[in-house]
């Protein structure tokens, strides 16, 4: 389990954050909506502290890890996998080597093993064979794909989907909302998933929470989102209303 | 006030990167493999324009000097003016010029747009240190790479001013040579590499210095890498005077 209490984070004294606090259930597939810029990708990043919160804690597992240092954090950050917005594949390297990156760094895992493991896991997104390839020969489809292959291959707990169908076409989103739901139910991770794409959310989601002015302005299952008088939260939902009708 | 504060931070930022980035070199783990792989790049891959420069600078020089000297009867010492400058002043300072247009922009560029593409987040996220995974490979490699690279130039700086003393001033080979090596002593080659080391620690420093404080997205990329160069070359040229004045007074065998 995850929890934020009352984090609090400014950009050159614009807050995006205030007194923010959730927690996320072992199991679940989470998912934050808000506009952009309401701080949705802020939160994942203050969790595995690449950003560092100005108030507030942070509780992976029951452990406090606020105050934890990069040395401290690390055995949390392997926990967790993270599928960034862009991908963020390195550009340097090949798939494999993408892949097999953390394991290398982490672990003793010899090399045989190493290769069948990113053959499984290339085969669990749909890309087999591409071992080879170089992320600049990759759609942005098949980007996310090798880097949610990616963020699985130290058999995190949690997995963090940051925008995980932004910039993709329709047909490509769905693969993509498959493939997360697929990874809930082989897995078993929690996962969150920050996203405004709402067909997505609706797909993916378990439960939900809808981030305004800095705050969860609501908390709650599909139904409870469907049904909310929040007004920000129904401005935001218009478009969905409009996404069922077609 | 605000405005002196952020020039400050930048400061502070800086010596603080360079300070983490030579704790990386001695702390675990150690990335042979990409120690290696910038060695090729700063090094091997520098080779064919540091020849290329620092041999036409050789011949400009003895080619000026010579002229300049024939008129009172001096150009038999086109060799002692030609090394002694090459070796001490010249030889480092252009062939470190050079690799920053070349290494520090390098740099730059790929550590920015590595951070305006998440990768840096992305190493950290995976629980890999970037300082040492991508400054402390880097600062090896240039620390190792670019005194070699500065001894090259060296060498054919001279090659290229034996050259025209031949050819220009009939200056024979042999006698070149004699009067180079009576020019040189040790404290010279020493001056040379003592230098290649501190200006290789700014262009790797200051590189990636640059390419970790993109601001603004991929047009921030392209400001990181003019400043890591115009940064580079301004610091190289302030640190030289003061390594010359201190290492005249620390090197009791350079004399004129």
């Amino acid at each position: 389990m995850i929890s934020l209490k009352n984090i609090s984070k400014s950009f050159d004294g614009s807050r995006v954050l205030e007194k923010l606090t959730v927690e996320i259930r072992t199991g679940e597939t989470f998912v934050i909506m808000g506009k952009s810029g309401c701080g949705k990708s802020v939160m994942l990043k203050i969790i595995l502290r690449l950003l560092i919160p100005d108030e507030g804690s942070i509780f992976i597992d029951g452990v406090d890890t606020t105050n934890f240092d990069e040395d401290a954090m690390m055995p949390f950050r392997r926990k967790i996998g993270m599928l960034f917005q862009g991908a963020a594949l390195f550009d340097s390297m090949n798939v494999w080597q993408n892949l097999a990156f953390p394991l290398f760094e982490h672990t003793e895992t010899p090399e045989d093993e190493i290769a069948d493991k990113i053959a499984e896991l290339l085969s669990f997104v749909g890309l087999d064979g591409s071992q080879d390839k170089m992320p600049s020969e990759l759609s942005g489809g098949m980007k996310k794909r090798v880097a949610l292959a990616r963020a699985m291959i130290t058999e995190p707990s949690y997995v963090f989907f940051d925008e995980p169908t932004t910039g993709l076409d329709p047909v490509t989103s769905g693969k993509i909302n498959d493939l997360i739901i697929r990874t809930r139910e082989r897995f078993g991770v929690t996962s969150i998933v920050v996203t405004h794409d709402l067909v997505s959310a609706m797909k993916v989601g378990t439960r939900f929470a809808f981030i305004d002015d800095g705050k969860i302005a609501f908390e709650g299952t599909r139904s409870e989102l469907l049904s909310s008088s929040n007004p920000e939260l129904r401005e935001f939902l218009k478009d969905a209303e409009w996404q069922d009708r077609y | 006030m605000k405005s002196i504060r952020r020039p400050l931070n930048n400061v502070y930022d800086y010596f603080n990167l360079v300070a983490q980035a030579f704790a990386g070199i001695v702390k675990k783990p150690y990335y042979f493999s990409e120690v290696l792989r910038q060695m090729e790049n700063i090094g091997v891959q520098s080779l064919p324009i540091v020849l290329l420069t620092s041999t036409f600078v050789g011949m400009i020089l003895a080619y000026q000097s010579g002229f300049a000297m024939a008129v009172f009867g001096a150009k038999m010492y086109i060799g002692t003016l030609v090394s002694i400058s090459l070796v001490r002043e010249l030889g480092p300072v252009l062939a470190s010029v050079v690799v920053a247009g070349r290494i520090g922009a390098g740099t730059a560029a790929e550590i920015g747009s590595m951070l305006v593409t998440e990768q840096i987040d992305a190493l950290r996220a995976m629980g890999t240190d970037p300082m040492k995974k991508l400054v402390s490979t880097r600062l090896l490699a240039g620390m190792i790479m670019i005194p070699v690279l500065v001894i090259i130039a060296d060498m054919m700086g001279i090659l290229g001013g034996g050259f025209i003393a031949y050819a220009t001033f009939g200056l024979a080979p042999p006698f070149f040579k004699k009067t180079v090596i009576e020019a040189l002593v040790i404290e010279d080659l020493v001056m040379s590499i003592l230098k290649a080391l501190f200006f290789s620690i700014l262009i790797i420093t200051l590189g990636c210095y640059s390419g970790l404080n993109v601001e603004g997205g991929t047009s921030g990329v392209g400001h990181a890498t003019t400043r890591a160069v115009v940064l580079s070359i301004v610091f190289i040229l302030i640190t030289d005077y003061f390594l010359t004045v201190v290492l005249l007074k620390l090197l009791p065998g350079l004399s004129f």
